[in-house]
């Protein structure tokens, strides 16, 4: 068969016809959001507890009913753009992301913002737009089992005694754990060493070794290894569900507060429309069985948001 | 002997069909160049959120051994290592291949890879307690240590100028400071956008040993070969077998060397091979038949990159610290039932533990015979004419470097290196020390900086780097490793001159 070729005139008609049938189909694609799978870039590698959480919290999306998808009205699928401590993805994210809320991506508050502050970012606080928070886990001063230390107190008495001499582990720099070190210093009046570890299991496997004094670490990890460590004390606001016993700084008189608490959830970017961002809002994070599921693998939920 | 009572529940149908189905999968993955082990068990991970605690975990363990011994495939055939596991295997895998001994090296590997797993496993299942306090032992100074160790292999290793292979490493490691030090918390010798998050290892190790490759079948291509490359012929498995057994000295150097490493936290598999070719090359009666086609080379390799994986899993489970990249990534796997790693792990949830461990040695078996079946067949990629094999590695490899972390600057880190070491490779220089150079460096560094930051803070610096037990042995043996180059080198000589 010949090839037909088409004459200039009808191509232009052509051309001009699916102009028009594209044009009409994304007006009908605003009207209808979401028509298609929305991805969630986490700028962490896969398995790490920000990759974890967000696809438990995004799980709910994939569940059908009569044909539909129940929750997000499409499934929500993650891609992981790691590198530079979440920079790489998250640069990424506020430079090439389209705003038209089929691409969002993960945070992690404060590390997200400290990095911001201290590199020169192609994101910030201004061209980005928070969905809400999956969940929120505190930062905690933890000790090895067998260490001398049975209170923050102690810890404190004895750095006062010895400053610069108490080794205290955590995430990384300019993330929760380094802010929360800086206030606890600060707010006690004491010099200590801090020493970061790779990631928050690295700055754990320090404590537990006994390669370090002290550490801060995630609620989370600490209250699942609470047989192999002592917890000493909470910066945050309240005491947590998931260590009652465990006091916050401030009832030990030590005026740490929450600005530490690494609160995990999704956004957009700038300029994403207001009523695709209150349809996310509505539907993706906050649904019981992704609640059940968290609590399930220990994934503190965050208490500040309805 | 607990672990016995539980292989009912590995062998009912729908388990047995997800470890083969499981490591049918992990075998061809882990045979495409950039699906390393971690990437194939986090992909699959999501998959099993839905399934029953001990389905999900025996599919997650077939796939991560099943991928351990699928990179030996392409690092045997296409001399492309599918993970960095896999370096060693190259070494000696490809150069058999080339002879036209291919299948005998696919034997060799998927043998090796099963009495290294099994010992892993058993390793695993009866030394736990004391090798998980073992674990914790290993701080800053004794990864440090390590490190250092592992950096005596490179001169040695896959090149044979010593000087060479130096240089290579040199390059290795000076590469390997490019973007962010997690410890300083600052930036180095990113002058472009696509340098920000360094050079990743498996972009490194796809560009230094896939493009060069590559561009040596154009070459081929334009002396006018379209045929098939190289001689092939089928050995018997059962000839394999016999002979692989009786290299007991590989097999349990290897089988060693990968269950120690596997079990310290933070050296990863990655180095499990190497060291163990290294040490079967130094204590072997013929060191100078490595790298020709050695099958003692692979059997160290693959008998110890399968060997790390039962013990990796020891500060796993009783610790919740992995003792690898991919056993950081089963931890997920672990959390999402509400299986929390830590003593009660193996007392609240004894009976999906046990089951996951005993379906690991069942992966074994499925692994051999799987992989012994594809080796049969290992004969159709052997054919493959030259050009079709170029264009089709291009493929997996610029495919394989973007999908490590969706990154378009990895693909040009990935071409930019490899172009430079088709160049270097005419000049005699090897692809293997180079990949050592990247996995060694941020250890070693990341580790000395924590530990001095620690030592100031007690005794001293040097206080503590030469104190403790494993400290001494560590620096003892690299000391060791260093004297006995040398004296093997003087040797060496004097027979030449003899």
């Amino acid at each position: 068969m010949k090839p037909t070729k088409l004459k200039p005139s009808s191509a232009i008609l052509l051309a001009m016809l699916s102009g028009a049938v594209l044009l009409g189909l994304s007006t009908v694609t605003r009207a209808e959001y979401p028509d298609r799978p929305i991805g969630v870039m986490v700028a962490y590698n896969p398995g790490g507890a920000t990759d974890f959480q967000a696809r438990i919290a995004t799980l709910a999306s994939a569940k059908e009913k009569d044909g539909g998808f129940v929750s997000v009205g499409q499934p929500i699928y993650v891609i992981n753009k790691p590198g530079a401590g979440g920079r790489k993805g998250w640069n990424w994210f506020a430079d090439k992301a389209a705003k038209d809320g089929y691409m969002l991506a993960a945070y992690n508050v404060p590390h997200f913002i400290a990095q911001s502050i201290v590199f020169d970012t192609k994101y910030n606080v201004d061209n980005l737009e928070p969905v809400g928070n999956w969940g929120a886990d505190p930062a905690v001063l933890i000790v090895g089992k067998d260490s001398q230390f049975n209170s923050a107190t102690e810890l404190v008495d004895y750095a006062k005694s010895n400053p610069g001499k108490v080794t205290v582990s955590g995430a990384g720099k300019f993330v929760g754990h380094h802010i929360a070190h800086l206030q606890f210093e600060k707010a006690a009046g004491i010099k200590l060493k801090y020493v970061p570890g790779k990631g928050g299991v690295g700055a754990m496997k320090l404590v537990k070794g006994g390669q370090v004094k002290a550490g801060f670490n995630n609620l989370s990890d600490a209250a699942r290894a609470a047989t192999d460590i002592k917890i000493l004390a909470v910066a945050d606001l309240e005491r947590h569900d998931f260590l009652p016993d465990v006091p916050t700084f401030k009832e030990l008189g030590i005026s740490v507060d929450n600005s530490s608490v690494n609160f995990r959830g999704l956004m957009v970017p700038k300029g994403t429309p207001q009523a695709v961002i209150d349809h996310l809002a509505k539907s993706v994070l906050f649904r019981t069985e992704n609640i059940g599921k968290m609590k399930q693998t220990n994934s503190p939920r965050s208490h500040h948001v309805s | 002997m607990d672990f016995i009572n539980y292989f009912g529940n590995v062998f009912t149908p729908y388990h047995l069909m997800l470890l083969l189905g499981g490591t049918t999968a992990g075998l061809m993955l882990g045979a495409l160049p950039g699906l390393s082990p971690t990437m194939a068990v986090a992909l699959i991970i999501p998959f099993t959120f839905h399934m029953q605690p001990d389905s999900g975990l025996i599919l997650l363990g077939a796939m991560y051994t099943a991928t351990v011994a699928g990179g030996a495939i392409s690092a045997i055939l296409v001399n492309v290592p599918g993970a960095p596991a896999n370096i060693a295997t190259a070494l000696d895998g490809h150069e058999m291949a080339r002879q036209g001994r291919a299948s005998e090296a696919l034997h060799f590997c998927f043998f090796s890879s099963f009495v290294g797993g099994i010992f892993g496993i058993l390793i695993l299942i009866f030394f736990t307690p004391p090798l998980a306090e073992l674990a914790l032992k290993f701080g800053p100074t004794e990864l440090f240590w390590i490190a250092i160790l592992g950096i005596t292999v490179i001169g040695t290793i896959g090149s044979k100028s010593v000087l060479k292979g130096l240089m290579a490493g040199l390059f290795g490691l000076a590469i390997s400071t490019i973007g962010d030090n997690p410890m300083l918390g600052e930036q180095r010798f990113v002058y472009s956008d696509h340098l920000e998050s360094g050079i990743h290892i498996v972009a490194a190790l796809i560009g230094l040993f896939a493009l060069p490759q590559i561009l040596t079948l154009l070459e081929e291509c334009r002396k006018g070969n379209r045929g098939s490359m190289y001689a092939l012929s089928q050995s018997r498995w059962y000839q394999s077998m016999n002979y692989n057994l009786r290299r007991a000295k590989a097999l349990t150097i290897g089988s060693f060397v990968g269950a120690i490493v596997g079990v310290i936290p933070g050296a990863g598999g990655q180095i499990a091979g190497l060291v163990a070719y290294d040490q079967v090359k130094k204590t072997s009666d013929n060191p100078l038949n490595f790298g020709q086609g050695e099958p003692d080379g692979i059997i160290a390799a693959e008998s110890a990159n399968n060997a790390m994986v039962g013990p990796s899993l020891v500060p796993l489970l009783t610790l919740s610290i992995p003792g690898s990249p991919t056993a950081a990534v089963l931890l997920g796997g672990l959390l999402i039932h509400g299986l929390f790693p830590g003593p009660d792990l193996f007392t609240m949830h004894g009976e999906v533990i046990w089951t996951f461990i005993d379906s690991l040695i069942v992966a074994q078996v499925f692994m051999l015979v799987i992989g012994l079946f594809l080796s049969r067949h290992s004969g159709w990629i052997m054919k493959v004419p030259p050009n079709y094999m170029a264009a089709s590695i291009l493929v997996l490899a610029v495919f394989g470097t973007y999908s490590i972390q969706s990154s378009y600057s990895d693909v040009l880190i990935m071409m930019v290196l490899g172009v430079i070491m088709y160049f270097a490779s005419k000049l005699g220089f090897s692809p293997a020390p180079v990949v050592l150079g990247i996995i060694l460096g941020p250890i070693a560094e990341d580790n000395f900086l924590q530990g001095k930051l620690i030592g100031e803070a007690g005794d001293g610096m040097f206080n503590y780097f030469f104190s403790g037990t494993i400290n001494l042995v560590l620096i003892l043996a690299t000391v060791g490793s260093i004297a006995y180059s040398v004296y093997a080198g003087h040797k060496m000589k004097k027979r030449a001159t003899a």
